[in-house]
């Protein structure tokens, strides 16, 4: 009978809160999106040069969000729940299963992320030896619980700016907390961007690990006598 | 160190792991699709479906309970107020208007009305307030109003058992525009009976004789041209409420 060898990658937990933030994330972003709309004051640019309205009207119209404050707002502060909950549970999960030491960088990851970032644009070959996650995979992972976390902080101060004024004063008041969650749904975005090119880029194996758990290699026999190996790089490792 | 886990597996066990897992992985997505579909088929409760309307109701008592008297809107100096102060909406603001002979209408309880003048209310204590006003389209502006504190207005006219209730509504004369308001919030002590804005008696496009300021509820709950003012321990009735926003409405 023929076998293969199975590298488990991500635990069930994992895969569950991974999945469910999609549609959540997804639903908060555009019902956050019918919100803004109703002041859509935020541009790039200077003086009176605008690089880039944040939104064009051809935006608003292809999303149909013009009119739809009261929808969204109903939207976003019932999904805020789920978005919260799940990002909690997800985090405590990652400390108490140990999790946390695939994910979180490391005193390496900062040189090692320049080299990941070299390769991926191939301008040099070869990748330092990693887990679960390369060192680039890794501070983009953290940096996203981070960002989670910050618009968590800057919807509430926005949401009950009164009650929770110490947390708007500290984030520089009400209007500021306003365009720090504005840039980091924007920020959200493009990491989702990002995050899509890599997992086409990365291929199959790689994505079917996030639904099935695992990924799957050929059992090369002169490799499996020669243990301890280093850490393999396996067939996919470019960044996901 | 933490590792990642590895095992030598017939491939037909693999084959199986992966169909079972992608399968599970569909009806999970069908679950969210007939899920979205369920919500947005259920009927509207004033406009917003009806198990997302629940949950804002349960987002108002979660959040009414961090309401304190001690907890207060940010205030500034008067240098900073903006002198082109916004109008937005003119609902309840009809051109049959005379100032002139307005006069509050207070109902202690059905069929007994009390009626105050605007003389009356400026002798009550004044009290000033420079806050950031939030509108609930999402912009905000520094503004500078004077009144009576809404909870000195209570106890000047022995209103204290009526403010036991849980809620007070207000609707302009024309009853074109009106507000139910948590009674925690309208005694809240920054809110007023407002007459004055930059020192200047009330304009009349922003409610004069007399409108609410309310710095712990958004701009839709800041009535202008109040005509009545009642209590009620039933949610009275809300303009944009009925269109659809969050009944509480507090920040």
């Amino acid at each position: 009978m023929s076998q293969k060898k199975i590298i488990k990658k991500h635990p069930l937990a994992i895969r569950w809160f991974h999945w469910i933030n999609f549609p959540v994330l997804a639903i908060m972003i555009w019902s956050g999106l019918l919100i803004y709309w109703a002041n859509d004051v935020y541009r790039l640019g200077w003086g009176n040069t605008t690089l880039l309205k944040f939104f064009p009207d051809s935006f608003n119209k292809a999303l149909n969000l013009p009119y739809r404050l009261a929808e969204g707002m109903s939207f976003h502060f019932v999904f805020m729940w789920v978005f919260a909950i799940n990002g909690l549970i997800y985090v405590l999960y990652l400390l108490f299963s140990k999790e946390y030491k695939l994910i979180f960088p490391n005193k390496r990851s900062l040189k090692e992320a320049w080299q990941v970032l070299l390769h991926d644009l191939h301008i040099k070959k070869g990748l330092p030896p990693q887990k679960k996650y390369n060192a680039a995979q890794r501070i983009a992972y953290t940096g996203i619980i981070i960002m989670g976390l910050g618009s968590l902080l800057t919807g509430l101060a926005i949401y009950k700016p009164v009650q929770f004024y110490w947390l708007c004063a500290g984030l520089g008041g009400y209007e500021w907390a306003r365009a720090e969650h504005f840039i980091l749904t924007i920020l959200f975005t493009l990491f989702f961007i990002v995050h899509i090119v890599q997992v086409i880029l990365a291929g199959w194996q790689n994505f079917a690990a996030m639904i099935q758990g695992f990924e799957t290699k050929k059992i090369v026999p002169a490799l499996e006598t020669e243990e301890p190996q280093q850490e393999d790089t396996t067939e996919n490792s470019a960044s996901n | 160190m933490k590792t990642l886990e590895e095992k030598i597996v017939d491939t037909d066990k693999i084959r199986n792991k992966t169909i079972i897992s992608f399968l599970f992985f569909l009806l999970f997505l069908a679950a969210c699709i007939f899920a979205w579909k369920w919500l947005r088929s259920r009927p509207k409760d004033n406009e917003v479906y009806t198990p997302l309307r629940s949950v804002l109701n349960t987002n108002e008592g979660i959040f009414s309970s961090f309401i304190s008297n001690d907890h207060l809107a940010k205030t500034y100096p008067a240098s900073a107020a903006d002198h082109h102060v916004r109008v937005n909406g003119d609902a309840g603001m009809g051109n049959d208007f005379d100032p002139a002979a307005w006069k509050l209408q207070v109902v202690r309880k059905p069929g007994d009305t009390l009626f105050i003048s605007l003389d009356e209310i400026k002798a009550l204590p004044k009290t000033t307030i420079i806050f950031n006003f939030k509108c609930i389209e999402g912009w905000s502006q520094v503004t500078h109003w004077a009144g009576v504190k809404f909870s000195d207005f209570i106890n000047k006219y022995g209103l204290n058992e009526q403010s036991q209730m849980q809620y007070v509504g207000l609707n302009t004369p024309d009853k074109g525009y009106y507000v139910g308001i948590d009674t925690k919030s309208i005694m809240h002590p920054q809110t007023i009976l407002c007459y004055e804005m930059n020192g200047e008696p009330l304009p009349l496009n922003q409610g004069a004789p007399l409108r609410l300021i309310i710095p712990v509820k958004y701009g839709i709950k800041h009535l202008k041209r109040i005509g009545t003012i009642f209590f009620s321990n039933q949610r009275p009735p809300d303009y944009w409420y009925e269109r659809g926003y969050d009944y509480f409405s507090g920040l």
